[in-house]
């Protein structure tokens, strides 16, 4: 049976973890290749980058961890921030992402996803959907949260699958940052309605919140940033924490 | 020395697949990611790897000069160890139903069909990890009973003939993890970003002499 996934998430900034796992070992706490190292180790299921200042100038460093972290790391890794070109996917794909994230550029130019699906296949297109609660349900916004985009997020994620996306990276940006949990109705909204593959995210302050994102929200997989950058909770704890909770989750590697 | 030669049609990441042969070789034997039909008469091992649709995929193998011609001589006639990866592995079909009806390289009877999960809350792509269990024991799966495998795909692979279907993985019904005869092999999940599970079945691959 399909394992749900636990995928940390590193907020990268000019090539370098801005927020990041304090591990005591590390020989370079903000290089995300070596935080990499340890997740892998560590077995969380998948990895994703989040540059978040996505500068012109910052890429090419950006591109250089990846390819390091694609050479030491054997599990997937999504790569988002700032993908707006097919040549900004294929330069990410080459240095060793297995999926790209597409969020204000999908807004901007919807014929944009399914040019990249067709380009590069579904499996590598993730589409990022940052939504808030509105007065009449839930809306997409961009740019960190800041601007309304004026449309339905629940019928915006199924234009998106339409279109060729793989998956949907959701993040509640209302909960985004507050250790308050998933936005567990917008998940579900979400995850019952595409027929493709929902991350929830935003909100992950406990591990009982990973369990209620897959058993009240519905989601196939869960990412938290902060619960694992502090040492507040490892990966293992994570999963042991949802498979006693009776999430069909894959086990953490031996000790 | 094992001398693993990847075949390079322009397709995805080749690299993740070099570096998990690399470190699964632990400096005993060499990778080549090669594009040269030539190259194969020089390697011990063969992989096809691949991502995206399957008529790219074929399209860009075939559009290597003489390379179906030297695959054919090398795993299918020569007998070296040959592992397809997953649309690699798809490839070996004798046809394909993505996007119409391809003719595959029929080198394993059977068809590439859409996942049609039978429970539908199951997404389509079948993406992250799942549990394999091999049909019967399998050089290529020592030490792997029932090891979780990283899926990512929409189409898969039913074998004519059940004992090509070497392991099995559940996904509303049971969908074929890896398929296989003689000295060829192929997986439908990805070794090279499967962690431990995944460098240990390549190690098995390269240890393999069918």
């Amino acid at each position: 049976m399909l394992k749900v996934r636990l995928i940390p998430c590193l907020d990268v900034k000019g090539g370098r973890v801005v927020k990041g796992v304090r591990f005591v070992d590390l020989r370079d706490a903000g290089d995300p290749a070596e935080q990499a190292r340890l997740y892998d180790a560590a077995g969380a299921d998948e990895l994703c980058f989040l540059d978040i200042a996505a500068s012109h100038e910052a890429r090419d460093i950006l591109l250089d961890a990846v390819s390091r972290t694609a050479e030491q790391c054997f599990m997937p890794l999504t790569v988002g921030g700032g993908v707006r070109t097919l040549e900004d996917i294929r330069r990410l794909l080459l240095a060793g992402a297995d999926k790209v994230s597409i969020n204000t550029e999908a807004v901007r130019r919807p014929e944009f996803v399914s040019e990249a699906a067709e380009k590069f296949g579904s499996q590598c297109i993730t589409i990022a959907i940052d939504a808030r609660r509105t007065p009449e349900g839930f809306g997409v916004y961009t740019h960190g949260g800041h601007n309304a985009a004026g449309i339905d997020a629940i019928a915006w994620a199924q234009r998106m699958a339409a279109l060729g996306a793989g998956e949907i990276l959701l993040t509640s940006m209302d909960r985004d940052g507050t250790k308050l949990g998933f936005d567990l109705d917008l998940t579900r909204a979400v995850v019952d309605t595409v027929p493709i593959p929902v991350i929830a995210s935003g909100g992950v302050g406990t591990l009982d919140h990973l369990v209620d994102g897959v058993r009240q929200g519905h989601a196939q997989a869960v990412l938290a940033a902060s619960i694992f950058h502090f040492g507040e909770h490892t990966i293992a704890e994570a999963k042991n924490h949802m498979k006693a909770a009776g999430v069909a989750i894959r086990e953490p590697p031996a000790p | 020395m094992p001398q693993v030669a990847i075949i390079d049609y322009g397709s995805g990441n080749l690299r993740s697949a070099a570096k998990a042969f690399e470190r699964a070789l632990d400096g005993k034997g060499e990778v080549a990611v090669t594009a040269e039909a030539a190259a194969l008469a020089h390697a011990s091992h063969i992989v096809l790897p691949g991502v995206g649709a399957f008529a790219d995929c074929l399209r860009g193998v075939t559009a290597l000069p003489g390379m179906v011609d030297a695959l054919r001589r090398q795993a299918l006639e020569g007998g070296k160890p040959f592992l397809g990866i997953c649309v690699g592995m798809q490839l070996l079909a004798d046809r394909g139903l993505e996007h119409g009806d391809h003719a595959g390289l029929g080198w394993i009877g059977g068809e590439v069909r859409r996942l049609e999960p039978r429970d539908p809350t199951l997404k389509v792509p079948h993406m992250g990890w799942n549990e394999v269990a091999t049909a019967a024991p399998h050089p290529l799966f020592e030490g792997l009973s029932n090891a979780h495998f990283y899926f990512v795909h929409s189409y898969h692979f039913v074998p004519k003939a059940a004992a090509a279907r070497l392991a099995v993985t559940d996904y509303g019904g049971g969908i074929a993890a890896a398929v296989g005869r003689d000295n060829l092999v192929g997986t439908q999940f990805h070794p090279e970003k499967s962690q431990s599970a995944g460098l240990r079945l390549l190690a098995n691959f390269l240890r393999w002499r069918p």
